[in-house]
């Protein structure tokens, strides 16, 4: 078991009946329009609050098939709960995400199954990636009747979901439970399969009738820094640590570089694992920080240490052991957004273990096996989630562009159910690939 | 500090909240911790031949996440022997020889029973008599209680039964299970009625257990109709308050009973002709406290309006309501949305929209979001939209018509001469 609290308790009966019952039922409802899935918020709602909670799920799910999940990871603040119209001075928004967590936590706990397959059509289609995007187009896929193959390259479904979201907010129990709903409709699993090692891409396109390209985001690219093979990269960390609930040799002082969400889960991660000291580097200022404010705060709360404008220049190793992190003074070159280096400025921190989470790499080989487009590891996909290649669609972190959509687990189940409406439609000669 | 001094029929209170005769009025230990904190008098729990009750007598009505909004009964009149309660009485009275009480009898319809009654028990020191002819369950079915509510001819009887043998002052209790509640107040006032009280519960059935498919409450599976009171029917009780008050023919004063929790509630029975109220849900969810912030609230109310006594009161109202064909056609109001303050939650659109008469605009603005307009030309001023709004932010503005008052009734006879 990881150590220390969820983030997020599950409302009371009380709370929930409170809350629902706050619900305005607005009418176009703002909250809808800011959720990426478009789930109908004030009827999920309504649901709860007239004692249907199954109905309450199917209208979550129906829009959201990543819905437990997301009522725990979406940045809610940034999207419906920012939007509900109770953000006033005097009011807080409908606790959205809560609601939505009893709602799904009502069908996993009662072992409620909602949705059925749809009628064989024969059809055959190859899923990359069992993570939220994967997990979405083949749930929608079966629920059209399309048979589904999933080739997933760890040994366990869900992706980030199981393996990187900090467990301390989603517990991989519910984000297996949420890969099983799709299960159940009845998919093949290839799992522990790489496709362009285990299997080659082309056999797929050759085999299936269609393709989606599922795969997410790699790991954390290099810092390029002396001594960098003594870094680790903190998604691996994370998913140690969530599989394992431990992280042995992590010592007492950790340096995490890089200040986005996924630092954020590392410092975290890392304090609760019961290193003392916890420090986050980042060579901008507090402004520039990528982190949601609410994600900032919760590591201000947690104890977290930060320091702002030095860049990392060489990990400082004795023997076999990191002792230090070395590190210059930055600063913004003025009425600029350039950073320049403060020459002669470097300095020592002292530290144990370092941890890089300067963002994700992407998973060229796989994109490039496929023979699809891309700009710079980013697939490019139309709207309908069509890649340059007929009958090869993409969805996911695997089209994450940065400015453009947010790396998000919603996003990637909205994608999931626009690539599998798309390839329905593909599969029925309706549309033609271009 | 206004005076708060009540005379009903000549029955005196230091302030106008009485507790209703209902569960809070059982006993002597009741009434006197009632009366330890303020309430002006009680109407005792009825008096008649002690009955048997049933268990599972009450069920509440929730709307949303409020409890009891209104609530039901299927209890009788008082299950313990008339000498107890005349002892009990008594000692009360002692305690609290200022407070009103006042004892609601029931009995069967004949003249000696009800003198016999009425006799035993002015031996005590009570104030005055209500006649329960409201009991809408269990002893209507016995011929008492509401069975002789629904009978203005009964009524009168009954009252003259109980005039020719009481020595303190006469209220006759109302059901409001009949179509015209003035025909019975009417029948009161014939029999020498020194007041009238109203109203008593409603029939009503609570619910269905949508697992059992058993009524809610039941009774080992069944249930008959029982009576409904509490907030829930305070508009059904001002209007027969406010029906008897301006009717000629009963013209003797009216104690208010209906859905009354707070001093506001107070207020709008004594505006409409009420001379002073009466309280049972209330208590019965919240307790004997609650007449601490009604008297406070009743006091600074009429310190507020500078009003001397709860006299400047009654009936202030009254001729407030008359019938639809003397309103003012030409009176005219509209809805205008405030949008600093709406926080755009559409509710007052869809309502107009599908609801209304489709005159509220969605304008887009800048930000996404839209203006609530409405469009005035085309608002019959039915209130809907302020009535959804959340935040109270649309007013209902009159407009000048230019137009002199009329009425449909001067605007027929004037097409008829
Ligand atoms: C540390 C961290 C924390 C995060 N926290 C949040 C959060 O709180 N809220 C939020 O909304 N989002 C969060 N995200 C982002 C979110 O997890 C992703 O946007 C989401 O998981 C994307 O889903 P996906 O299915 O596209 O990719 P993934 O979840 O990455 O799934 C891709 C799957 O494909 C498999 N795969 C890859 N290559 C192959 C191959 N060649 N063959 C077979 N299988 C392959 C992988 O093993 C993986 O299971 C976080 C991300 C990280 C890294
Ligand atoms: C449980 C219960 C028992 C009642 N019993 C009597 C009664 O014995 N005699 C009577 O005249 N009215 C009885 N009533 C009616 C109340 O006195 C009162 O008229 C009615 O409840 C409306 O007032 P309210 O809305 O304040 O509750 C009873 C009401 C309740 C809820
Ligand atoms: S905006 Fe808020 S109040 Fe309105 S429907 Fe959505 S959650 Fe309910
Ligand atoms: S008052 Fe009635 S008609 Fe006028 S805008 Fe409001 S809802 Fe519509
Ligand atoms: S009901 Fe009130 S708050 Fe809601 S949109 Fe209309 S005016 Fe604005």
């Amino acid at each position: 078991m990881f150590p220390g609290k969820p983030i997020q308790k599950a409302l009371s009966h009380l709370e929930v009946s409170i809350e629902a019952n706050r619900c305005l039922y607005c009418y176009d409802a703002p909250c809808t329009r800011a959720c990426p899935t478009h789930i109908d918020i004030p009827a999920f709602i309504a649901k709860i609050a007239d004692g249907n909670i199954k109905g309450s799920a199917r209208t979550i799910l129906e829009a959201n098939p990543m819905g437990a999940s997301c009522a725990r990871v979406c940045p809610v603040e940034e999207l419906c709960e920012g939007a509900c119209v109770y953000n006033t001075e005097s009011d807080t928004p409908i606790r959205i995400g809560d609601l939505q967590r009893y709602s799904t936590d009502h069908v996993r706990e009662h072992g409620i199954a909602i949705f059925a397959a749809g009628p064989e059509t024969g059809k055959r289609v190859a899923v990359i990636g069992g993570g939220p995007a994967g997990l979405s187009v083949a749930r929608d896929l079966r629920r059209c009747g399309h048979g589904v193959t999933i080739f997933e390259a760890h040994e366990r479904l869900g992706g980030l979901n199981t393996y990187g979201i900090v467990p301390f907010r989603l517990s991989s129990e519910v984000a297996l439970w949420e890969a099983q709903q799709v299960l159940d409709l009845g998919c093949e699993v290839r799992s522990g399969v790489r496709v362009g090692d285990d299997v080659a891409a082309e056999s797929l396109v050759k085999d299936f009738d269609a393709v989606v390209l599922a795969c997410g985001m790699g790991g954390v690219p290099r810092l390029g820094i002396p001594g960098e093979e003594h870094v680790w990269d903190s998604i691996e960390f994370i998913e140690r640590a969530k599989t394992t609930g431990t992280a042995p040799g992590l010592g007492n002082r950790v340096a995490v570089i890089g200040a986005g969400n996924t630092a954020i889960d590392a410092l975290t991660c890392a304090k609760r694992l019961g290193a003392a000291c916890v420090t986050m580097y980042y060579r901008r200022g507090e402004a520039q920080m990528t982190a949601y404010e609410f994600e900032y705060d919760f590591a201000k709360e947690e104890g977290i240490e930060f320091r702002f404008f030095c860049a990392p220049t060489r990990v400082v190793v004795e023997g076999a052991n990191v002792t230090g992190l070395e590190l210059v003074r930055t600063s913004l070159v003025a009425g600029t957004d350039k950073l320049e280096s403060i020459a002669g400025s470097e300095f020592i921190e002292p530290c144990d273990t370092i941890i890089s989470a300067i963002g994700q790499s992407r998973l060229i080989t796989a994109i490039e096996a496929l023979g699809i487009a891309h700009d710079g590891g980013v697939v490019r996909v139309d709207d309908d989630m069509r890649t340059s290649r007929a009958g090869v669609f993409a969805a996911g972190d695997a089209i994450f562009e940065k400015g453009a959509r947010e790396a998000m687990v919603v996003e990637a189940a909205e994608q999931g159910k626009i690539a599998a409406r798309s390839i329905d439609g593909y599969l029925h000669g309706s549309t033609s690939s271009p | 500090m206004a005076d708060l001094r009540s005379n009903l029929a000549g029955i005196r209170s230091p302030n106008p909240f009485w507790l209703a005769s209902a569960p809070p009025t059982n006993s002597g230990y009741q009434v006197q911790r009632a009366f330890a904190d303020g309430w002006g008098g009680a109407v005792w729990k009825t008096l008649g031949t002690p009955i048997v009750n049933v268990t599972s007598r009450f069920a509440g009505f929730n709307y949303r996440e409020h409890r009891m909004v209104g609530m039901n009964n299927i209890e009788l009149i008082t299950d313990r022997p008339l000498d107890e309660n005349l002892k009990e009485i008594a000692e009360c009275k002692k305690a609290f020889p200022d407070r009103a009480i006042i004892a609601s009898l029931m009995e069967v319809c004949e003249q000696k029973p009800w003198h016999d009654l009425v006799k035993r028990v002015q031996e005590v020191d009570i104030d005055g008599f209500e006649l329960n002819f409201g009991c809408p369950h269990g002893m209507s079915e016995r011929g008492m209680g509401a069975a002789v509510g629904q009978h203005p001819d009964l009524i009168e009887r009954v009252t003259t039964y109980v005039k020719e043998a009481a020595r303190v002052p006469v209220i006759v209790k109302l059901t409001p299970n009949v179509t015209d509640v003035r025909f019975p107040a009417r029948g009161a006032a014939r029999g020498g009625a020194d007041a009238i009280s109203l109203i008593n519960t409603i029939n009503s059935v609570m619910g269905v257990d949508l697992d059992s498919w058993n009524p809610i409450p039941h009774v080992d599976g069944k249930s008959s109709h029982g009576g409904y009171c509490g907030p829930a029917v305070k508009p059904i009780a001002l209007n027969m308050v406010s029906d008897c008050a301006r009717d000629p023919e009963v013209n003797i004063p009216i104690s208010g009973i209906g859905g009354v929790e707070t001093w506001r509630d107070a207020v709008e029975f004594l505006l409409l002709g009420a001379t002073n109220v009466q309280v049972c849900t209330a208590v019965m969810h919240s307790g004997f406290r609650i007449v601490r912030e009604m008297i406070d609230g009743l006091n600074d109310y009429l310190d507020a309006k500078g009003l001397k006594s709860i006299s400047d009161l009654v009936g202030k109202s009254r001729n407030t309501i008359t019938t639809w064909e003397n309103l003012n056609l030409n009176y005219k109001i509209i809805a205008r949305v405030d949008q600093k303050r709406c926080i755009h939650c559409n509710k007052c659109y869809i309502a107009c929209e599908d609801a209304a008469h489709q005159c509220i605009d969605r304008v887009p603005r800048a930000d996404g979001t839209y203006d609530l307009v409405v469009d005035e030309s085309h608002c019959v001023g039915c209130n809907l939209c302020m009535m959804v709004c959340p935040v109270d932010c649309i007013d209902m503005l009159q407009v000048d018509t230019g137009l002199p008052s009329e009425s449909w009734k001067e605007r027929n006879a004037v097409a008829t001469s």
